[in-house]
């Protein structure tokens, strides 16, 4: 993976120095809150409902053992013993003291890690498929060009102050497992028919208040062109994005305003101004970054699929964990292994500080040292040997993390909501527990197969509901919780925006109308291989509509 | 009835102002104004201790009693005044008696 050189190093230490210096200052009365806000806010230090907040940038979800074991310490030493794993692939500690965290940064700096850049209205952090490196489909790793992005954009003195929030994300697989269409820039890398290498580019895709899918602006753009044209995107931006509404403020509404085409235009037009410049990236620093994340070393371990057929025959949990928990790696004698977060009636993306030093152990004994946060709020490892696949799971089993529900309905993402944030309008966490126990027999989801469901605590959508195949969206209406139910949204190649069914759901319903919604598929679909996203596509929304409102849909 | 909230600067513990003028971090301490003089009276003490920097986000809030015991109005300050209805065993709720969050 990445490693600091002396001008990162330095520019870490410089940056919690000069934090160190505000958080003394602002303490001691010199600055006023007025005035500390916005630089703390440039550290990633919010404030929330009970206590501060501090959100840890990991940059594409990769993190090593060491820097696991690092968070694990913090947790400990400065916080609850928790840490939450956010839908961008960052680590959120819910509880620190305002004097505390220039220590928490000096400790992280020690591991090569910061919080700059995880709030403001700049180039936040680039997310890229969390199984990036290994996965069998892919056409080549997102993350040296998620990095080449990371290094452009921190600090970038030109792109500080945009309109509003900018978020980039890298996928290089067929499969779009970085949900790029719903980010200000989707990348999505593949090779043209000589065999170059080049991102087809989305732009304007996001969620929030007003959800919109991604516009291609360009089918292939050269790798060499990335910062270019990169930058050219940003420069249209910074110039017509609208300053003057907070609520339009994102790239998305310039595109759904100027028009695809038009702006397309605008970046081309820029692109051509700087296609030749010192931005066009030389095929030797794309390897030097390459270089950083060249795979491990993987020798055989041709003995894996007769260790796995003989365990397997003794541990049926084992069996379930294999099925669901296993993605097809590159090398046929290893898999990529998702942890689930998402232990029955859990809180989705939680996971305690002995928990993240296990997995820190696992990483590096059976792992090669790598782990990874996907933006579904699980972990991953992203290389085992399908031999050791039975130990780690055995490890996972004594700390309480093997649940074998990746991808299915318990795999439920929700935002913090109203038990941490300040912006919510309700909870999101306790119905996702609540689901999640409603859903707890392995059989039971199995037979309902793939099924995501995305709770947000309100517009902001962190959660990502818009495109759950089943979105929640928590409100606030007449000062109770009501949840609002969106169908047939999805994050992937296929990105689509979920629909409102129907009027909302109280805190005591929506369990009930989530049950329902899942009969309701249960008894339609054609056969167990059509998907529940694949059966709303067909039928649309009218069944489900009948068995939730019955004689109240009819009439309205 | 209202009752003036912040955040504490040093660590953001939700705090009340209390009727000897603490920040109280028990929203059973917190004095209780029930005519517009109390609360100017609570507002300017809030305004005070801003500019002071013992607290942040100050905010008066709505409350009732509720089985005699201050019930916030809105879920929000119910949440604040207990800790996260998902743990118990964190926050204000895990060290004394408050009331139920919802
Ligand atoms: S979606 Fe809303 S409630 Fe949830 S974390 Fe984001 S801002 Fe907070």
């Amino acid at each position: 993976m990445y490693r600091y050189d002396e001008f990162d190093h330095a520019f870490v230490k410089a940056r919690v120095a000069e934090f160190r210096d505000q958080v003394e200052r602002r303490l001691s009365g010199e600055l006023t809150e007025d005035q500390f806000k916005p630089l703390r806010l440039m550290n990633g230090v919010y404030l929330q409902l009970h206590a501060y907040m501090l959100r840890i940038a990991i940059p594409y979800g990769t993190l090593s053992s060491r820097q696991m074991r690092m968070l694990g310490h913090i947790a400990r030493t400065y916080d609850k013993g928790y840490g939450h794993f956010t839908t961008r692939q960052n680590l959120q500690f819910h509880w620190p003291a305002l004097k505390d965290i220039p220590q928490i940064l000096e400790d992280l700096a020690t591991v090569e890690m910061h919080a700059i850049q995880t709030s403001g209205n700049c180039i936040r952090n680039v997310t890229a498929d969390h199984f990036a490196g290994a996965a069998a489909d892919e056409v080549a790793d997102p993350r040296p060009y998620a990095e080449i992005l990371r290094q452009w954009s921190s600090l970038h003195p030109e792109f500080s102050y945009l309109p509003r929030k900018f978020k980039i994300a890298v996928t290089g697989a067929e499969r779009d497992r970085a949900a790029v269409q719903v980010h200000d820039i989707g990348l999505h890398l593949r090779k043209d028919a000589s065999g170059r290498l080049g991102f087809t580019v989305y732009v304007g895709g996001g969620l929030g208040r007003t959800p919109m899918i991604g516009k291609k602006i360009r089918d292939f753009l050269p790798e060499e062109d990335l910062l270019s044209y990169t930058t050219a995107i940003l420069r249209v931006y910074n110039l017509h994005g609208r300053r003057d509404n907070k609520y339009k403020a994102r790239i998305k509404i310039l595109v759904h305003e100027t028009g695809t085409e038009e702006l397309a235009a605008q970046v081309e037009k820029e692109f051509e101004a700087l296609k030749e410049s010192e931005l066009k990236l030389p095929e030797a620093d794309i390897q030097a970054i390459d270089a950083y994340f060249a795979p491990p070393a993987l020798p055989a371990r041709p003995e894996g699929d007769a260790a796995l057929k003989a365990a397997t025959a003794t541990d049926s949990g084992f069996a379930d964990w294999l099925r669901r928990n296993l993605n097809t790696h590159k090398n046929p004698d290893y898999a990529s292994v998702t942890i689930s977060l998402k232990g029955i009636g859990e809180v989705p993306g939680d996971a305690s500080a002995d928990q993240m030093d296990a997995v820190a152990d696992l990483a590096e004994r059976y792992g090669f040292d790598e782990i990874r946060v996907s933006h579904e709020q699980n972990l991953i490892l992203p290389h085992v040997a399908r031999a050791d696949l039975k130990a780690v799971f055995d490890r996972l089993v004594e700390i309480g993390l093997a649940t074998s529900n990746a991808g299915l309905v318990t795999d439920i993402i929700a935002c913090p909501g109203l038990d941490y944030c300040a912006l919510a309008n309700a909870r999101s966490i306790p119905v996702a527990q609540q689901i999640s126990t409603r859903f707890a027999s392995q059989a039971r989801q199995e037979e309902i197969g793939d099924l995501k469901i995305k709770i947000s605590g309100c517009i902001n959508a962190c959660g990502h509901h818009h495109v759950g195949h089943i979105g929640i969206l928590g409100v606030e209406k007449k000062g109770a919780e009501l949840y609002q139910v969106t169908l047939g949204g999805s994050g992937d190649e296929n990105t689509s925006i979920g629909e409102i069914v129907g009027r909302g759901f109280g805190p005591d319903e929506i369990v009930d109308a989530v049950d329902t919604i899942v009969e309701t598929y249960l008894a339609h679909r054609q056969d167990k291989n059509e998907p529940f996203l694949a059966a709303y596509r067909r039928l649309g929304s009218a069944p489900f509509k009948e068995a939730l409102y019955g004689r109240e849909a009819k009439a309205a | 009835m209202k009752l003036l909230t912040a955040n504490r600067l040093i660590d953001g513990e939700v705090v009340w102002l209390a009727a000897d003028g603490r920040w109280a971090e028990d929203i059973t301490e917190a004095e209780i104004a029930r005519d517009e003089e109390a609360i100017e009276r609570l507002e300017k003490t809030g305004r005070e201790a801003a500019a002071r920097n013992e607290v942040v986000d100050v905010n008066l809030i709505d409350v009732e009693f509720v089985d005699g015991a201050i019930h916030p109005i809105r879920l929000r300050e119910r949440i604040r005044a207990a800790g996260p209805s998902i743990h118990p065993d964190l926050g204000k709720q895990a060290r004394r008696r408050v009331l139920a969050p919802v």
